[in-house]
C-alpha cells in the first residue's frame, strides 16, 4: 500500500487533498506502526506528522531542497506551502512558492491577496501589542510587562523575525518573578536559537534553567537534555551529545515536537553513541539503559544496528547504516555529521574486529566488512599510522599480525636518548654561560 | 744583540729566571722588530727545548716581515721544528706571540698549497697552548681550517670529541663550530654537526655576523637530514639579534625546508632546481641534494612501522620512486648504512622488514649505559659548581638585589652595596 504511494501523489496533488482519507482506517494504523525513520525512501507525510510549528516547515523546505526524487521534492514542497498558510509567516511562504514555481497547480500559487491581508493584520497587531506594552510600563505591573513582552515575542516568532523575538524573550528576564517564569523565558530562547542555529546561546540557556530545579518538572528536563544534546551535536561533540540524548526521559513524549522528535533522539543518540562510546559504555548506557529502550523501539533500525555492531556482526550492521543514509542526509541537524559519524562508526568496527586476534586473515576480514582486499589495506595502513591499531601488515601473504611494542627496549631507547639530549643541553649551557660571564667581566673591566 | 742571546742562555733555567726573562724580552722586542732580516743567525744559537721563550721572540720577530716563496718553505721547517720541541710552560708566558707564529706558519703552508704539512705541527702546538683540555684557543679554527683544506677529516675529528668550556674569544668559537660542522657533515655525523652548529646559532651575540648566518643554513639542511624536521623557531636563550634576523637572511633555506615538511617529493625537487644557483653559490648543493635524498628515507622508514612485508612495486608507488629497481637501490643502501633492518628478497620482488635486533642485554650495552651515567654525573656537577660560583659573584649580586622587591624598610639594609675596588 505504502509503496504505491508514490506513484499515486500526482493524483493526490490534483485534488489537493491529501491521499489519507481515502486510503482505509487499516493502513494509517498500520502507518502508525512502520518506523518512520528507517531504510527505505522517507515517507514524508508520517515524517511531517512528527513535527509542529516553525520546525515542521524548514525540515520540509530542507528536504525539498536535497532531495533528488522530484515526487519527493513537490511533495515536500505542497506540505511546506500547507503548513504556511495556517500561520502568519510570509516571508516563508513567498520562498516557498518560489521554490514551488507553479508546479503543483493553480491552488499552489502566490496568494498575494492572502499576503497583503496577513501583512496588514501584523501592522495592526503589531500597534496594538505595542500600545499595549506601553499602558503596562507606564504602570509598572511586572506580571503584565513580562507578558506583553511574551506575546511581543511570540509575535515576532510567528512571522520569522527570530532576531526581534529573540531579544524580545530575553527582555522578560528582568519581569520574571517566580521560577516558573523563568523556565518559561529559557525554553523560549532556546526554542529561538534553535531556529537560528546559535547553539551557544542554546547551551547558556539551558544551563540557566538548569539553576532552578524546583520549578522543573520532568518534561522540562527531557526537553532541556534535548536542546542541549543538539548543541553539543552542532558542535561535533559527539560523546557529549551521547550522553545527554541519553539521558532523555520517556516522560519527552511528543511534548517537544516544536523541535525535535523522539524518534530523532534515538538516531541522534544511538549514531553518536556507537560513534563515540567504548564497549563498556555501549553496552551499560545504551543497551542495558530501559528508557532509552523505548525510544529506540521507534527505530528498530538503528536499534538492530547497534546489537550488531556489539556482537560483532559488521557487515550487516555497516549494510543497516548504508542503508539509513540517505534519510539520515535529508535530516536537517544530522547531514553534516553523517559522514564523519559514519567514518568513526566503521573505523571502530575495523578497531574492535582486530582487537582479540594475533594475526587475521586479510581475506576473511575484507569478506566481512564488505569491501576488496586492497581498500581494507589502505585503511589498515590509515589506521595503524594513526596509532589506533597495534599491528602489521604482511602485504605479501595478506595478513595482519599483530604488535605489541616492546615496553624494555623501548625503555632503553629512550633512556640512552634523554642521556644524549641531557648532556648536549648541559654542555652547551656551560658553554653559553661562560661566554656569557666573560662578556660580562670584559664590560665590569671596561667600566672601571 | 748577542748580549741578548747570551741573557737567554743564562736565564733558561729556572722559574724565576725566566719570568726575569720575560721582562727583558719585553723590553727588547722594539729593537728585534728593527733588525728582524738579521735574526736568522741568532735562531741558531738558541736552542728550542731549552730557551723556548727567547727563541718565540727571536721566531716571532724574524716572521714579521713578508716572506717570499723560497723562503717560506725554509721557514715552516723551522716553525715545525720549534713547535715540536719547545716547552709548553714557557710559551705560555707569551701566548699571543706563539698564536700569532702559528698564524704565519698556516699562511706559509697555504701560501706553498700544502695543507697537510700543517695539520701536524698544529696539532701539537694546541696541545701546548691550551691550558686544559676545555680549553678553546685561537689555533683551534686554524687547525680545523687546515683538516679541511688537506681533506684530513678524521684528525678533525678528535679534536671535535673534546668538550669545550672556556673560550678566549667569540669569533674563534664560531669559527671552530662552523669548520667543526662541516667536518662532520663531512664524515656523516650529522649529530655530531647539528651539535656544533647549534652552538654557533645559538651563541650569545650582540649583532649579527656572517659565520652566523653561513652556519644557520647548514643547520637547517642537516636539521633536516637528521631528524628530517626543521624546528621553525630557535630556542628562547638565542640571542636576540639571531632570532630576529637569521631567518630573513636565510629566506631559500627557510623555503626548502617548509617545502619538506609538506611530504611532496616532486614539488621539493623542483623547489631545489628552480634554486639551483643559489645554493651553488653557497656551497651547499651537495647537501641540499643529501637532505632530498634523506626525504626518500624517512618514508621508507615510515613504512618500517605498518608493514612486515611489502613488495618493491609497492614501495616505489608509496614513497614516489620511478621504479622497482630505484626501490630496490634505496633500501639496500639504506641496510647497508644501518637505517633500516630488512631483507630483499628476489625472488619475489619483496622486502621483509625486521625489528631492531637490539635487546639491551649485552656487556657492552651496560657499559655504554654506566659511562653515559658517569659522564652525565660529571656534567652536572660541573652546572653545579658553576651556579655555586655564579651566586657568589658580587656583580651578580649586587643587580640582583638591586632588582628585588622591597617590602619592608628593613629590606633595605640587606641589599648588597657596590663595592668600591
Amino acid at each position: 500500500m505504502d509503496g504505491e504511494e508514490d506513484t499515486s501523489n500526482p493524483m493526490m496533488e490534483a485534488n489537493g487533498t491529501g491521499g489519507v482519507d481515502e486510503a482505509p482506517l487499516s493502513s494509517t494504523s498500520t502507518r502508525k506502526n512502520r518506523p518512520i525513520i528507517s531504510g527505505e525512501p522517507l515517507d514524508i507525510e508520517a515524517y511531517a506528522g512528527l513535527y509542529t510549528g516553525r520546525t515542521k516547515i524548514k525540515r520540509l523546505i530542507f528536504i525539498a531542497s536535497r532531495c533528488d526524487n522530484p515526487a519527493m521534492q513537490l511533495e515536500a514542497l505542497r506540505m511546506a506551502y500547507d503548513e504556511i498558510k495556517k500561520g502568519e509567516n510570509t516571508q516563508l511562504y513567498r520562498e516557498v512558492v518560489q521554490k514551488i514555481e507553479g508546479r503543483l497547480g493553480p491552488n499552489y500559487e502566490m496568494d498575494a491577496a492572502w499576503c497583503s491581508t496577513i501583512e496588514r493584520k501584523d501592522e495592526q497587531r503589531k500597534e496594538k501589542l505595542e500600545s499595549e506594552l506601553n499602558a503596562y510600563r507606564t504602570n509598572l505591573i511586572k506580571e503584565s510587562i513580562r507578558m506583553g513582552y511574551n506575546d511581543f515575542g511570540d509575535f515576532y516568532y510567528a512571522h520569522g523575525a527570530l532576531g526581534d523575538a529573540f531579544k524580545s524573550y530575553i527582555r522578560t528576564r528582568d519581569y520574571c518573578t517566580t521560577s516558573k517564569h523563568i523556565i518559561q523565558m529559557c525554553l523560549n530562547a532556546i526554542l529561538v536559537s534553535i531556529e537560528m542555529v546559535q547553539f551557544s546561546n542554546v547551551t547558556s540557556y539551558v544551563s540557566r534553567a538548569e539553576l532552578t530545579p524546583e520549578a522543573l518538572d520532568p518534561p522540562t528536563v527531557a526537553k532541556l537534555c534535548c536542546a542541549s544534546g543538539l548543541a553539543h551535536l552542532e558542535a561535533k561533540k559527539y560523546k557529549l551529545a551521547a550522553r545527554k540524548f541519553l539521558e532523555v526521559g520517556p516522560e519527552l513524549g511528543n511534548s517537544y515536537s516544536e523541535v525535535i522528535a523522539p524518534q530523532d533522539v534515538a538516531t541522534y543518540g544511538g549514531l553518536c553513541a556507537l560513534a563515540s562510546f567504548d564497549r563498556t559504555e555501549l553496552k551499560n548506557k545504551v543497551i542495558d539503559n530501559i528508557n532509552f529502550r523505548d525510544f529506540l523501539e521507534l527505530v528498530p533500525e538503528v536499534r538492530e544496528l547497534i546489537n550488531d555492531f556489539y556482537s560483532s556482526h559488521y557487515a550487516s550492521c555497516l549494510e543497516y547504516l548504508g542503508n539509513l543514509k540517505p534519510n539520515l542526509m535529508l535530516d536537517i541537524h544530522l547531514y553534516n555529521h553523517v559522514e564523519t559519524l559514519y567514518d568513526q562508526i566503521r573505523n571502530k568496527a575495523l578497531i574492535q574486529y582486530t582487537l582479540p586476534f594475533v594475526s587475521v586473515d586479510m581475506r576473511m576480514m575484507a569478506d566481512a566488512f564488505k569491501t576488496s582486499v586492497s581498500g581494507l589495506e589502505k585503511e589498515l595502513e590509515a589506521l595503524i599510522t594513526d596509532n589506533q591499531i597495534q599491528a602489521r601488515i604482511d602485504s605479501h601473504n595478506k595478513i595482519l599480525y599483530a604488535r605489541h611494542a616492546d615496553q624494555r627496549n623501548a625503555t632503553f631507547q629512550r633512556v640512552l636518548q634523554t642521556g644524549n639530549e641531557f648532556d648536549q643541553d648541559v654542555r652547551a649551557m656551560l658553554l653559553r654561560a661562560n661566554l656569557l660571564k666573560r662578556d660580562c667581566n670584559l664590560k665590569a673591566s671596561r667600566k672601571v | 744583540m748577542e748580549g741578548l742571546v747570551t741573557q737567554i742562555q743564562g736565564l733558561s733555567g729556572t722559574d724565576s729566571d725566566v719570568l726575569s726573562l720575560q721582562n727583558l724580552l719585553k723590553q727588547a722586542d722594539d729593537s728585534l722588530h728593527a733588525e728582524s732580516t738579521r735574526l736568522l743567525p741568532f735562531l741558531d744559537q738558541l736552542d728550542p727545548a731549552k730557551h723556548s721563550l727567547g727563541y718565540l721572540y727571536f721566531l716571532e720577530a724574524f716572521t714579521a716581515g713578508p716572506v717570499t716563496n723560497e723562503h717560506a718553505s725554509s721557514s715552516v721547517l723551522m716553525i715545525a721544528r720549534f713547535i715540536s720541541s719547545c716547552v709548553a710552560e714557557q710559551i705560555r708566558l707569551a701566548p699571543d706571540k706563539f698564536i700569532s707564529v702559528c698564524k704565519r706558519f698556516k699562511d706559509q703552508v697555504l701560501l706553498l698549497e700544502e695543507p697537510l704539512r700543517g695539520v701536524a705541527p698544529m696539532l701539537t702546538a694546541i696541545r701546548k697552548l691550551q691550558s686544559s683540555s676545555e680549553h678553546l684557543t685561537a689555533l683551534h679554527p686554524e687547525f680545523l681550517l687546515l683538516c679541511l683544506l688537506s681533506k684530513c677529516y678524521k684528525t678533525g675529528l678528535s679534536i671535535l670529541e673534546e668538550d669545550i668550556f672556556e673560550v678566549d674569544q667569540p669569533r674563534d668559537l664560531f669559527l671552530f663550530c662552523y669548520y667543526g660542522g662541516m667536518i662532520s657533515i663531512g664524515h656523516k655525523r650529522f649529530r655530531k654537526a647539528l651539535e656544533l652548529l647549534h652552538n654557533v646559532v645559538t651563541a650569545p651575540m650582540p649583532t649579527i655576523n656572517a659565520i652566523a648566518v653561513e652556519a644557520f643554513k647548514k643547520y637547517i639542511l642537516v636539521s633536516l637530514i637528521h631528524n628530517g624536521q626543521f624546528p621553525t623557531n630557535l630556542p628562547k636563550y638565542a640571542s636576540s639579534v639571531a632570532q630576529r634576523n637569521l631567518k630573513n637572511l636565510c629566506q631559500p633555506y627557510i623555503e626548502l625546508a617548509n617545502s619538506y615538511s609538506n611530504g611532496k617529493i616532486a614539488d621539493l625537487e623542483t623547489y631545489v632546481e628552480a634554486n639551483k644557483d643559489k645554493f651553488e653559490s653557497d656551497n651547499n648543493l651537495g647537501l641540499v641534494k643529501q637532505a632530498v635524498s634523506s626525504m626518500y628515507k624517512r618514508n621508507i622508514q615510515r613504512l618500517t612501522q605498518t608493514y612486515l612485508t611489502l613488495s618493491l612495486q609497492d614501495i616505489a608507488n608509496r614513497v614516489q620512486l620511478n621504479s622497482p629497481k630505484e626501490a630496490e637501490m634505496h633500501v639496500l643502501q639504506m641496510i647497508k648504512d644501518g637505517e633500516i633492518y630488512a631483507t630483499i628478497n628476489q625472488k619475489d620482488g619483496m622486502v621483509r622488514f625486521l625489528e631492531d635486533p637490539e635487546q639491551y642485554k649485552t656487556c657492552e650495552m651496560i657499559e655504554r649505559i654506566d659511562s653515559s651515567i658517569q659522564r652525565l654525573m660529571t656534567v652536572s656537577k660541573k652546572l653545579n659548581v658553576m651556579d655555586e660560583l655564579m651566586s657568589c659573584d658580587p656583580l651578580y649580586l649586587a643587580k640582583a638585589g638591586r632588582e628585588r622587591q622591597r617590602f619592608d624598610f628593613d629590606d633595605f639594609d640587606n641589599v648588597p652595596q657596590r663595592y668600591n675596588i
